[in-house]
């Protein structure tokens, strides 16, 4: 095998995000098909959106890539910035519920994920983490939580910590983009999608703490986390200037997402203020909420 | 469930704000349980790794060339370190402080084995290891192997080596972790030590703690 391709096969192949990956995949691919029978286009926007968040998404864990992840604090960075925020942002501004919905098997569709999107508990614990306040507390505690020197040191030594971390990353990303870029117009109802208001203070609202602590890194004299200088970096760079670079990314692109989030949410804003510039593609009211449980 | 549905209910009477507050005390909690939990087992100067990394286990190449593995070495406690002898400062003066800690426990670090694993196998031959390992102490047992062998060993522990560029006569680093990893008698991992913070006290300390627990080496 060439050198370049290795860097493409798994460094710890864990069966789980393939198969989700793969899954995701085959049921967004065979949505577009069923779908388009119908008569209903799904933008080439979205997909390319949806197709290029999952790829990220497998590729930083499931190439060569995490291996750099494991060895390179900025490295790590990244992971978790494409992991937290660039993937799941692009899954969620893709809209992928009703493709994926339409393209599972039926009875996997009606015995298990209908059932499961419907009950009463997941709805209300669904509900409850999506409120802007608990969302974006759970965003920016999680950034918080795995960057605790002592959480960090063991995070990366303890192998099945470290695949609870990264899902961790991804799942709650997936949550708090998909309750900012909701595309339905905001009711007060429970359930309901929020206020463009409160979603753009969300936004400016997990861009501060997480400004504080990308500079806190990026700018102290102190190594704060030994555990890379302890299992070798493998690229020739200092553990100061790895952990400065790191501290730049937990920073500066980390807000910078922020922006871009509050860009679509103004869109979204427009778009529903003024119904002649809806797009087709925004699904009709009830349809859209159920996508937006199921995805 | 109960719990929510409850909360719910209070919710539709009280304002907004208690609910918010409830589930925000809840996360601050999780949050800080978690360094707590941490700091509750810090009587170590170096790093407790129990139960947080794999038992001692590995197939290489001994000093008389022959195949070892990590079993051979239960009922003994065991340091793990990589290295190579090339090394021109980190690996003999780790090597140095852990025979200076050693000595300073005495008889009852006799028993202990520390095994150097050079992954730079393409200059280390058994024989050099062998010579290079017994002008520190005989406790040092110094292995290699095949890259193969090498790079089953460092997944497992998490720790990365590389090559560094040749120059003009051939000679090369070779990048390698800092980590010292501690097992004890039943080959479980109990330690870690950063090789180029900790001094002979904390390695002396921590290691004659686990001796004394283990009741012997």
């Amino acid at each position: 095998m060439p050198a370049w391709l290795t860097f493409f096969a798994p460094y710890e192949f864990a069966p789980t995000v393939a198969l989700v990956c793969a899954l995701a995949l085959i049921f967004f691919v065979s949505g577009l098909v069923r779908l388009r029978a119908q008569g209903e286009l799904v933008g080439s926007g979205r997909s390319i959106a949806w197709f290029v968040g999952l790829a990220l998404i497998y590729g930083a864990l499931q190439t060569h890539f995490d291996y750099w992840s494991q060895h390179i604090f900025f490295v790590h960075r990244v992971q978790h910035l494409l992991l937290h925020h660039v993937a799941p942002f692009l899954i969620a501004l893709s809209l992928p519920g009703r493709p994926l919905m339409a393209g599972m098997p039926r009875a996997l569709r009606e015995r298990v994920v209908l059932p499961i999107v419907r009950n009463r508990a997941v709805r209300g614990v669904y509900n409850a983490v999506q409120m802007p306040s608990i969302a974006a507390f759970l965003f920016v505690g999680l950034i918080y939580l795995w960057l605790i020197p002592a959480v960090h040191f063991y995070a990366m030594l303890n192998v099945p910590l470290y695949h609870a971390m990264n899902w961790g990353m991804a799942l709650d990303g997936l949550l708090f983009w998909i309750m900012v870029l909701d595309p339905r117009p905001p009711s007060g109802e429970r359930g309901g999608a929020p206020g463009y208001v409160r979603r753009l203070g969300v936004l400016a609202a997990v861009m501060f703490p997480q400004i504080i602590l990308g500079a806190y890194i990026g700018l102290t004299g102190r190594e704060l986390y030994p555990v890379y200088a302890v299992c070798g970096r493998i690229w020739p760079v200092s553990a100061m200037t790895d952990q400065h670079l790191g501290g730049f990314i937990t920073w500066i692109p980390a807000a910078m997402m922020s922006a871009i989030g509050g860009v679509v949410v103004l869109r979204r804003w427009m778009r529903n203020e003024n119904p002649a510039h809806e797009e087709a593609h925004v699904p009709p009211q009830n349809e859209s909420r159920r996508l937006q449980t199921t995805a | 469930m109960f719990r929510l549905r409850m909360n719910r209910d209070v919710c539709r009477q009280r304002p907004d704000g208690s609910r918010r507050a409830k589930a925000f005390g809840l996360c601050l909690l999780l949050i800080l349980a978690v360094p707590g939990g941490a700091a509750a087992a810090a009587q170590w100067r170096t790093n407790s790794i129990r139960g947080v990394m794999p038992n001692l286990e590995f197939t290489l190449v001994g000093e008389r060339g022959n195949p070892v593995h990590g079993h051979d070495y239960r009922g003994r406690t065991t340091l793990l370190y990589f290295g190579y002898t090339h090394c021109p400062d980190v690996c003999p003066l780790t090597l140095a402080k852990i025979t200076q800690a050693m000595k300073d426990i005495g008889q009852t670090a006799d028993g202990v084995r520390v095994l150097f694993v050079s992954v730079d196998p393409a200059r280390d031959s058994p024989q050099k290891l062998a010579a290079y390992t017994s002008a520190f102490d005989p406790r040092i047992v110094g292995l290699t192997g095949t890259r193969a062998q090498l790079d089953a060993l460092t997944k497992r522990y998490r720790v990365a080596y590389r090559y560094g560029k040749k120059d003009d006569e051939g000679n090369y680093p070779v990048y390698h972790s800092a980590g010292i990893f501690v097992f004890d008698r039943q080959g479980r991992a109990r330690l870690l030590m950063n090789a180029k913070k900790a001094s002979v006290a904390d390695i002396r300390h921590d290691l004659g703690q686990l001796l004394r627990m283990e009741g012997g080496p």
